[in-house]
């Protein structure tokens, strides 16, 4: 692994030089650039089937984009798997939730840890020093940091699929946490909640975002206008795999380009207002 | 004397009591837990003291004086109850506000009874504060306890508990003596707490209770049922009704039981689970809530489990009826009894918390008889306790073997109760508190040569227990000219698992209604099961389906009530009866005056002769947003 020093907030993150992806001859991607620096909270916006979901897969690793580079702490990751990714500090939710079902909640999160979890099996089988060490601090972590973040207490033993799906989300938002990411890619993490578990999502991004112990850089694929204006620092518009804008919401709302292609449904963006 | 071994004198203030504790139980002992990030954790009885010093004089170093009203509005942890002790120690007096209060309710407390420290706990409650400050003229300090969502916060009267907390750690340095000296110059008649009651029908009064008075309230209950310093208590209802401060503050203390935390309001029927208490106090939506869980639980369980369930329930009747008789069990109904003991009631109690459970109270409203029965059949000694915050919360209890579940009980000791010419229930004791704060006329008419006037109506039985009838200004007057209490129906009405509330109407009308409100959960299942689509409560509580589950409940509770006394009409709210929309107060108690005005078109069309009634309201969201709801409900009729 390389090793990179601190970065400061306002520094580069990530970044992604005119990066294409097809499959086949469907350009879901057609040269795309963006810049995230640290500290931000940068949304991706676009209409359905604009390439936020093939962005995010390739920000992550799980598709590769056949041209463009991509940069993360100012080394070129796109050889690199999603598991070594995630090791250097990328974690995510997905718009369709892909929690283990049968599973509880706090499993399912402890799972989310297990990148960071080194010691061998030796150790591991009778529970003692490295593994009890790595265990403790791991369920402190969990608890302090995760549980009492996204208050979830009364749910941590429950089996994931009986519970609904607003909890579900915000599951699923806690094992992408528990990784300790240093940049965090949210797919809709909005889409489906009503409307006090969309306040309290909103919150939990912000906190993440703002709290001295996380400072997450956080990218966020989302529908909901109002939520997206609100709390982004930086809004990247997206159309049939072309960059349109990319900038502060205000310029991006008043961006003709962006409101033909998107904004200009009135309704879209007077939800939940 | 009771278990406490503990003599009540005038002189003797909680304060002092609290100090006395301390130092016997010192670092060997723990006073309480609080589960959080899912560990019980222990404080001792020297944790709690440095606590509640440091506190103390950290509130002093900021201005409190004595006689300042220190208000705290929170969820139950150590913290507040830690603030409220050391707002006493300073010679301060605590007020308590409930945690889900309206913006305007909070205001007007503060404002009233004159607050100088706010205590709050979380970012929402610093914002209920901070909102109100501009109108709070007299309000100093606010203080928060939990950091969550705090960063942005930069106020110069806000602080935190820890920072509070240090300044005292200072002052301590400075003048070791002070916190005793103020502990010392206290007395027994010094006023400790202004409590706020619900108010049925008015803007809430504040009561002024001195020491003396919650002292003696515990002394007198534990007279009674004497508990013991090894016991668990869970507190987990709010700190603003009385007999969460009853049992966590003045039994608490005289015995020095441990108090357990729950880690959120959510977990705590869990958490009670884990602890296994050995004393319960609470009001009867608890308990109704305990019923409705199991009967639902029952509803989804295999057929053997649910024989079993019906044989074990069948002999814990029977032999709860005989003890209520108080007739003898025949070794036969032992032995079958045991039997059901070992096949089902211990492990639901265990599932309800109750496995350890030697007293269990209810109290603060009607309970159903039915309920009653339900608790007892499960060997679970569940009692009535009656008694106001006026009165520190208690004056009378259901004796051990000797619980009648139409009465409430007998008087404690040092407490007379009486019945005047006209049928209201009044009662003496050294717990009857001193007056209402700021509040002359409605003092001179409560207060009475000492005499304690309820505004309850009622009579003594032949074994001397007390029966209460209902409110007086609720009793009904029905179509024959007898005298009829509507709590009594709805809490018959409330057995049903289908049904969460329930509004009986009828006062000098022609026959009886009610308008229900349905369990949304429970019916929402039953109407999976039946696979009925439905969106929302308004959506489901139309249903004709569940019209008729509705009005099979009511027939139900209809059975063995002379014709005048039956429900002849009924119709589904589309909504549930909430605190938030002043429907409630905030222990749950329906304020009739309130509804009967604000749905008295439902109540002319069941007097009417229509089907339908339109409404057309707006609902209230506790943070303050409004909703306008329009639908129609159907009236339907039930053959009588």
């Amino acid at each position: 692994m390389v090793q990179v020093g601190e970065l400061k907030d306002g520094d580069t993150l990530l970044k992604l030089e005119d990066v294409h992806m097809y499959f086949g001859k469907v350009a879901a991607l057609a040269g795309v650039s963006l810049e995230v620096k640290k500290g931000e909270i940068h949304s991706i916006i676009g209409p359905n089937g604009a390439g936020k979901t093939v962005m995010m897969n390739c920000i992550n690793g799980l598709y590769r984009p056949q041209k463009g580079d991509i940069y993360y702490k100012g080394q070129r990751v796109n050889d690199l798997r999603p598991h070594r990714r995630a090791e250097l500090g990328i974690s995510r939710t997905f718009q369709k939730i892909e929690l283990f079902g049968g599973m509880t909640v706090l499993d399912n999160i402890r799972l989310g840890r297990h990148v960071h979890l080194r010691s061998g099996i030796l150790s591991g089988s009778v529970y003692a020093g490295k593994t009890k060490k790595e265990e403790l601090e791991s369920r402190k972590f969990i608890e302090e940091e995760i549980i009492d973040l996204l208050e979830i207490e009364s749910i941590r033993d429950k089996t994931v699929h009986m519970l609904p799906y607003g909890l579900q989300k915000r599951v699923e938002l806690g094992r992408a946490l528990a990784l300790n990411p240093e940049l965090l890619l949210l797919d809709e993490p909005l889409a489906g909640l009503n409307l006090e578990e969309v306040e309290d999502m909103a919150r939990f991004i912000l906190d993440l975002n703002e709290e001295k112990r996380w400072k997450v850089t956080c990218i966020l694929v989302e529908h909901d206008m109002g939520v997206v204006m609100d709390i982004s620092h930086q809004v990247f518009v997206l159309n049939f795999g072309n960059q349109i804008t990319d900038g502060p919401p205000e310029e991006v709302q008043k961006n003709p380009d962006v409101v033909k292609a998107y904004l200009g449904e009135e309704d879209l963006y007077a939800t939940r207002r | 004397m009771d278990g406490s071994g503990i003599e009540i004198t005038k002189d003797l203030t909680i304060p002092k009591l609290f100090l006395r504790q301390c130092r016997k139980y010192g670092k060997n002992k723990v006073a309480m837990r609080e589960k959080e990030f899912g560990i019980w954790i222990p404080f001792t009885w020297e944790d709690y003291y440095d606590n509640v010093k440091y506190l103390c004089l950290g509130m002093v170093s900021l201005g409190l004086k004595r006689g300042d009203k220190v208000s705290m509005i929170g969820d139950n942890r150590p913290e507040g109850l830690w603030a409220e002790m050391a707002a006493m120690c300073a010679g301060g007096i605590g007020v308590w506000l409930f945690q889900d209060c309206m913006m305007d309710e909070v205001k007007y407390i503060i404002n009233h009874s004159d607050t100088t420290f706010f205590v709050g706990e979380t970012q929402e409650e610093v914002d209920k504060a901070l909102s109100i400050k501009p109108d709070c003229p007299k309000l100093q300090w606010i203080i928060w306890d939990d950091p969550k969502g705090m960063r942005n916060y930069d106020h110069e009267y806000l602080i935190s508990i820890k920072a509070v907390q240090k300044l005292g750690k200072e002052l301590d340095e400075k003048e070791p003596e002070r916190f005793e000296n103020m502990i010392n110059e206290g007395h027994g008649d010094d006023i400790c707490l202004l409590f706020y009651t619900s108010g049925t029908t008015a803007l809430p009064k504040g009561a002024l209770l001195s020491n003396w008075n919650m002292l003696t309230m515990g002394q007198n209950l534990m007279a009674v049922d004497p508990c013991y310093d090894t016991d668990d208590f869970v507190s987990y209802l709010p700190f603003a009704w009385i007999g969460e401060q009853m049992m966590s503050i003045s039994c608490g203390l005289q015995i020095g039981y441990t108090l357990n935390f729950p880690e959120e309001p959510d977990t705590a029927q869990e958490n009670i689970r884990e602890i296994g208490p050995h004393v319960m106090f609470a009001p009867p939506r608890l308990y109704e809530g305990m019923t409705r869980q199991v009967q639902v639980k029952y509803i989804d369980s295999t057929w053997i489990k649910r024989k079993i369930y019906e044989f074990a329930t069948k002999v814990g009747y029977k032999v709860a009826n005989l003890k209520f008789e108080k007739k003898p069990v025949s070794w036969y109904w032992k032995l079958l009894n045991w039997m059901a003991s070992i096949s089902m009631q211990k492990k639901l109690k265990d599932h309800l918390g109750m496995s350890r459970l030697r007293h269990c109270y209810t109290g603060g409203a009607a309970m159903g008889p039915d309920h009653f029965r339900f608790f007892h059949a499960l060997g679970v000694n569940l009692k009535q306790i009656y008694g106001q915050t006026e009165i520190a919360g208690i004056s009378i209890v259901h004796r051990d073997g000797d619980v009648k579940f139409d009465t409430v009980g007998t008087p404690i000791p040092n407490t007379e109760v009486k019945i005047t010419e006209e049928g209201e229930i009044i009662s003496k004791s050294p717990s009857v508190f001193l007056g209402y704060y700021k509040n002359e006329e409605a003092t001179q008419k409560t207060l009475v040569d000492g005499w304690l006037f309820s505004g309850d109506r009622g009579f003594i039985d032949e074994d001397g227990h007390l029966v209460v009838f209902d409110r007086s200004k609720d009793v009904m007057t029905l179509s024959d000219g007898r005298p009829f209490a509507p709590q009594y129906l709805e809490t018959r009405l409330k057995f049903s698992p289908y049904v969460q509330e329930a509004w009986v109407i009828g006062d000098k009308r022609a026959y009886i209604s009610a308008v229900m409100c349905i369990d949304y959960a429970v019916v929402g299942k039953w109407a999976d099961e039946k696979k009925l689509n439905y969106t929302s409560y308004p959506e489901l509580s139309q249903k004709p389906e569940v019209y008729d589950l509705i009005q099979k409940q009511i027939e139900e509770a209809n059975t063995d009530l002379p014709v005048p006394a039956k429900i002849h009409k009924f119709v589904n709210l589309y909504k549930a009866f909430d605190a938030d929309d002043e429907e409630l107060t905030r222990t749950s108690k329906l304020r009739r005056a309130f509804v009967g005005e604000r749905y008295k078109d439902i109540v002319n069309a069941l007097y009417a002769d229509t089907d339908i009634v339109h409404m057309d309201t707006t609902i209230t969201y506790e943070d303050g947003r409004e909703q306008q709801i329009k639908t129609d409900l159907r009236i339907q009729k039930i053959n009588v």
